[in-house]
């Protein structure tokens, strides 16, 4: 069975994402996923311009859900995969529902366009909660046919996905484990990763970089303590601000990590059997390559990577259990 | 609706409560009793009056006075709610030679004053429901109690420090008691911990003699690992359905001698009484001081029972005691009284996710610490991390757990402050570890509880206010390594804060027992959403339910702690005593009937009774309503089709008349302003 979605792809995903939109493209109809991209979509305001002009900035995203629910021919779920594209469109959509004087003001301005968006219409979701919760783990597991065996990889959703949770799609918001089940379902060997939800430094990039740095060093130095072999995310900010900043980050610390992350639509390409090439690899900053070659995976050269091979922080020791672990409620089969 | 035109030889008398500023400060209480005395005048009203407090013995008087001098025959009181003094007005009628069930009172406080702001609006809302009450009251008839004997044995649920309290008080003062506990021992939960706040007894020591009295009480029959399955009967007269699940010993030759425990090799973990930090045998008494001594088989875990081998205990067993054939028992008890004391659960503080219960080895929760420091406990007492030999050197116990929280449970669990800063001593003391409070608000409030706090102020505990948003062992720093880190922002110093410790204790806060529901459907008693029993009245009456005859101690109602618990446990005593001492209990005459005439046999009403008060005699094909059980509550009068059940004080005359007098179409120019409609 194809599920049809509309598909709002967002900036990112045309430029800086790309290896994110191949990858998706390229595993959608393995997976079952028809996408048809809203014509003529726009920016969703990125996350920045509610704080700077509120009706604006609804009036945007009002738009894209116009055009969605217009061209809506058997399907009203709007999928975004960047995350900030997600929350911005329902966050637009939930408020007009609840705010009838905003619902005016934005209908208003659409109607210059000749437009009209009637909220609750669409519905709008990220591409992993229809991975997860509509194809199902189960489906994905049948599509492995190369399981990404002995690859540990911290699972990191960043904050905008769980949080707030609209129509409870998420286990847990603070903790969740979507991604987590997805990845162990596709071979991986996943850590608990306890910075999941913490921030990737947003745009303080843009804005104040000794910030970013703390924020990102955080992240990835996390990540090397549990010693995974690569950071696999769903949001494409989080995505560049730890990848594109992290030979500076080096720099700005002294420090010498060397963590690439991939989106989880590219891992899921590999376990799937299809070539790096398709699914965008090797266009990361911090070179996956060396990480895949473990478990047998051959990422075609790039540029050549400049940076030194970090010495590694000694492995988390596993402590030995004196007195019994309580046991987490449905745990999950390794 | 046409007007009522029926002429009455009745004599009312109306009186107008005050009720200090309640209902005067809104409802001109003068202009009402002055209406009354005109406009009523042709339905019976002969005097209307206002007072102050009609509540008070003089304003009592004042009826009184008037049904002897005035010949009053019915009597309308325009006050309170019923709930809160409709005894008081029948008495005083009662008093004065009227029949209690000929005086009425309608509510102008809860309906009216308290409920508007529109005066003028008010005061004619009242006018209208006094209207209504006298209508009413035209059509009583004088009733009197019915009178049923209470049997003197008592049911007590639930073996933890509050049942015990009320069967020993009961059993005490030369009444039998049946002690229902689902445990293999009673003891409750006081058992597990090592001491007690705020005196820091040691639990065992001021529990276990207790426990032993029960167990050897001539007054007492304890039923551990048993559970009530049926309740039927109504007050005074129970009748009550226990299953005795199998416990595989013969408790005729059982010595207690533990060689069974000893020698049996399957080891699990201890779920319950270790709270999941110990083991047991399949074979076991919780603790040794357990009460009764008389072990008993986990048949999920014996290996006998799963495989069909072993039977080493029972090879082993000195007196044979061991019984692989016992069955569940089911046992039928008639008591007059119920006193609830099931207790609570801990709340699973795998819910908050972000403070790493289950997922980091060393966050402990405050009920597997109490097994930590307890003596008899897993580690003797010792307090270690979980790999149980490293001695913590800086500890954080995070208070508010799940509690105050209106993500989990908005309201707060009354011990955790306490139950916190006891853990503090007592890691200070065992360890002289660097101890962290992590605290909303101190709450402190019984006796001697403030002091104990300045105690352990000055041990030298640290205390940081602020709700901690996460426990993480991902390091920033490399001096974090190794360590939880507590983010917490301390809302006295006004900024964010990582303070590494190597243990958390989780102070989680306490909740209704997963199956409270469940449990309170069976006695025929309600919950609150939350899943705590309602009490009857939350000041007056704290220890009745809204079901006569069953009473409510301990946490059942709510949290609290030792001193608190032993307290209600004693209270529900002395009233289950006081009804025994009365012999027999009047019950109020408000029961419905079936007119056998009028019954189809239907059966839709026998469904519908809570108090499962309806029988139907399948020869003659009509309904019966037992008036012992019959609660009055009027469910089956409405429901039947027929109009076969009436409702004495709730007959479909009374109603009517009712609704006719507050719409006033008793009197001839209704003073209805918009306003009332409005």
């Amino acid at each position: 069975m194809t599920t049809k979605l509309l598909f709002y792809p967002g900036c990112s995903l045309q430029r800086t994402a790309r290896p994110y939109l191949d990858s998706l493209v390229a595993i959608s109809p393995l997976i079952g996923i028809e996408l048809e991209e809203i014509q003529d979509w726009n920016c969703c305001g990125a996350t920045e311009y509610i704080a700077i002009h509120h009706l604006a900035s609804h009036a945007l995203v009002g738009r894209n859900l116009a055009l969605a629910a217009q061209q809506s021919n058997g399907t009203h779920t709007v999928m975004a995969a960047c995350s900030a594209c997600y929350l911005n469109l329902a966050k637009t959509d939930s408020y007009m529902q609840v705010n009838a004087q905003l619902n005016r003001q934005v209908n208003d301005a659409l109607q210059a366009g000749g437009l009209h968006y009637q909220p609750g219409t669409v519905r709008i979701r990220h591409l992993l909660d229809i991975i997860v919760n509509d194809i199902g783990i189960e489906e994905i597991r049948k599509q492995v046919v190369r399981p990404l065996k002995g690859l540990r990889i911290a699972p990191y959703y960043g904050c905008m996905i769980a949080r707030p949770d609209r129509d409870n799609r998420w286990d847990n918001v603070e903790h969740p484990l979507a991604l987590d089940k997805l990845m162990k379902a596709i071979g991986a060997e996943v850590i608990d990763f306890p910075l999941k939800t913490h921030c990737c430094g947003g745009h303080m990039t843009q804005i104040n970089m000794p910030t970013a740095y703390e924020l990102i060093r955080r992240l990835v130095y996390g990540a090397a303590q549990y010693h995974a072999d690569l950071m696999v995310t769903l949001c494409p900010m989080c995505q560049l601000n730890l990848d594109a900043y992290q030979s500076e980050m080096n720099r700005h610390f002294h420090t010498n990590y060397h963590m690439p992350i991939l989106y989880f639509t590219q891992l899921m390409g590999l376990a799937f059997g299809l070539e790096p090439e398709v699914l965008g690899l090797g266009k990361e900053f911090v070179n996956a390559s060396q990480a895949l070659s473990r478990i047998g995976i051959e990422v075609p050269a790039a540029e050549p990577e400049l940076e030194m091979v970090e010495d590694k922080p000694a492995r988390k020791k596993k402590e030995k259990a004196g007195l019994p672990m309580p046991q987490m409620l449905h745990s999950e089969e390794e | 609706m046409s007007k009522i035109n029926h002429s009455t030889t009745e004599r009312v008398g109306v009186y107008v409560c005050h009720c200090g500023t309640n209902i005067a400060g809104v409802i001109d209480v003068e202009a009402v009793a002055k209406w009354a005395a005109e406009h009523l005048k042709d339905r019976g009203v002969v005097i209307a009056r206002d007072y102050k407090f009609m509540c008070s013995s003089l304003g009592q008087e004042l009826i009184e006075k008037d049904i002897q001098e005035l010949g009053l025959t019915r009597v309308v009181v325009a006050a309170c709610s019923p709930h809160l003094h409709e005894a008081t007005f029948r008495v005083a009628c009662q008093r004065a030679g009227l029949n209690p069930y000929l005086c009425e009172l309608v509510s102008i406080r809860e309906q009216a004053s308290w409920v508007h702001t529109d005066k003028h609006a008010a005061t004619e809302k009242a006018k209208a429901i006094l209207s209504g009450g006298v209508e009413r009251v035209l059509h009583h008839a004088p009733l009197d109690p019915l009178h049923v004997p209470i049997h003197p044995a008592t049911l007590v649920v639930g073996g933890g420090i509050a049942g015990i309290q009320a069967a020993l008080e009961i059993a005490d003062a030369g009444f039998p008691v049946y002690l229902v506990e689902r445990e293999p021992s009673i003891g409750g939960h006081m058992a597990q911990f090592d001491k007690t706040f705020p005196t820091l007894d040691c639990a065992a020591c001021i529990l276990t003699p207790r426990m032993v009295s029960i167990g050897s009480h001539p007054n007492v029959t304890l039923m551990t690992w048993s559970e009530v399955t049926n309740v039927a009967g109504y007050v005074g007269n129970f009748t009550v359905t226990v299953k005795k699940k199998a416990r595989y010993i013969n408790t005729d030759l059982c010595t207690g001698c533990g060689i069974c425990q000893e020698k049996c090799p399957k080891k699990v973990i201890d779920d319950t009484f270790e709270a999941g930090l110990g083991y047991r045998k399949a074979v076991y008494t919780p603790f040794p001081q357990a009460v009764p001594k008389y072990p008993v088989i986990d048949d999920v875990n014996c290996t006998y029972f799963q495989k069909g081998t072993c039977r080493a205990c029972e090879k082993l067993c000195p007196t044979d005691a061991i019984d692989f054939k016992q069955e569940d028992e089911i046992v039928t008890l008639q008591v007059g009284n119920i006193v609830l004391a099931t207790g609570y659960d801990v709340f699973d503080a795998r819910r908050v996710a972000q403070y790493g219960y289950a997922r980091l080895a060393n966050v402990f929760t405050s009920i597997e610490f109490e097994r930590l420091s307890n003596a008899a406990g897993p580690t003797n007492g010792n307090i270690v991390l979980r790999d149980g030999v490293t001695v913590p050197q800086t500890v954080g116990i995070i208070h508010c757990t799940g509690s105050r929280d209106r993500n989990f449970n908005n309201y707060c669990s009354a011990i955790c402050c306490m139950q916190s800063l006891k853990f503090a001593h007592l890691v200070k003391e065992r360890t002289g570890a660097t101890v962290y409070n992590f605290y909303i608000d101190i709450r402190t409030t019984a006796k001697a509880y403030d002091e104990f706090y300045q105690r352990v102020l000055d041990e030298g505990t640290i205390f940081v206010r602020g709700r901690v948003a996460e426990v993480t062992d991902a390091a920033r720093m490399p001096n974090e390594e190794g360590k939880l880190i507590v983010q917490v922002e301390d809302t006295l110093a006004g900024r964010q804060r990582r303070i590494p410790v190597d243990m958390v204790i989780l102070s989680v806060g306490l909740e209704p027992r997963r199956d409270s529901h469940e449990v309170a459907k069976l006695f025929g008693i309600s919950c609150s959403s939350d899943g705590w029993i309602i009490e009857k009245h939350p000041k007056l009456d704290p220890v009745a339910t809204m079901t006569e005859g069953v009473f409510v101690a301990g946490c059942a109602q709510g949290p609290k702690d030792i001193p608190n618990s032993v307290a209600q446990g004693a209270a529900a005593a002395a009233r289950v005593l006081g009804r025994i001492q009365q012999k027999e209990i009047a019950l109020e005459p408000v029961r419905a009937s079936v007119d056998e005439s009028k019954c189809s046999g239907c059966r839709i009403c026998n469904g519908l009774c809570p108090f499962n008060a309806i029988l139907f005699h399948e020869d003659r094909m009509v309904t019966e309503v037992n008036p012992a059980l019959c609660q009055g509550c009027g469910t089956c009068v409405a429901a039947c089709p027929a109009g076969a059940i009436s409702g004495t004080v709730f007959s479909n005359e009374q109603i009517f008349a009712q609704m006719e007098g507050l719409l006033l179409h008793n009197i001839e120019r209704p003073p209805m302003t918009e306003g009332v409609l409005a």
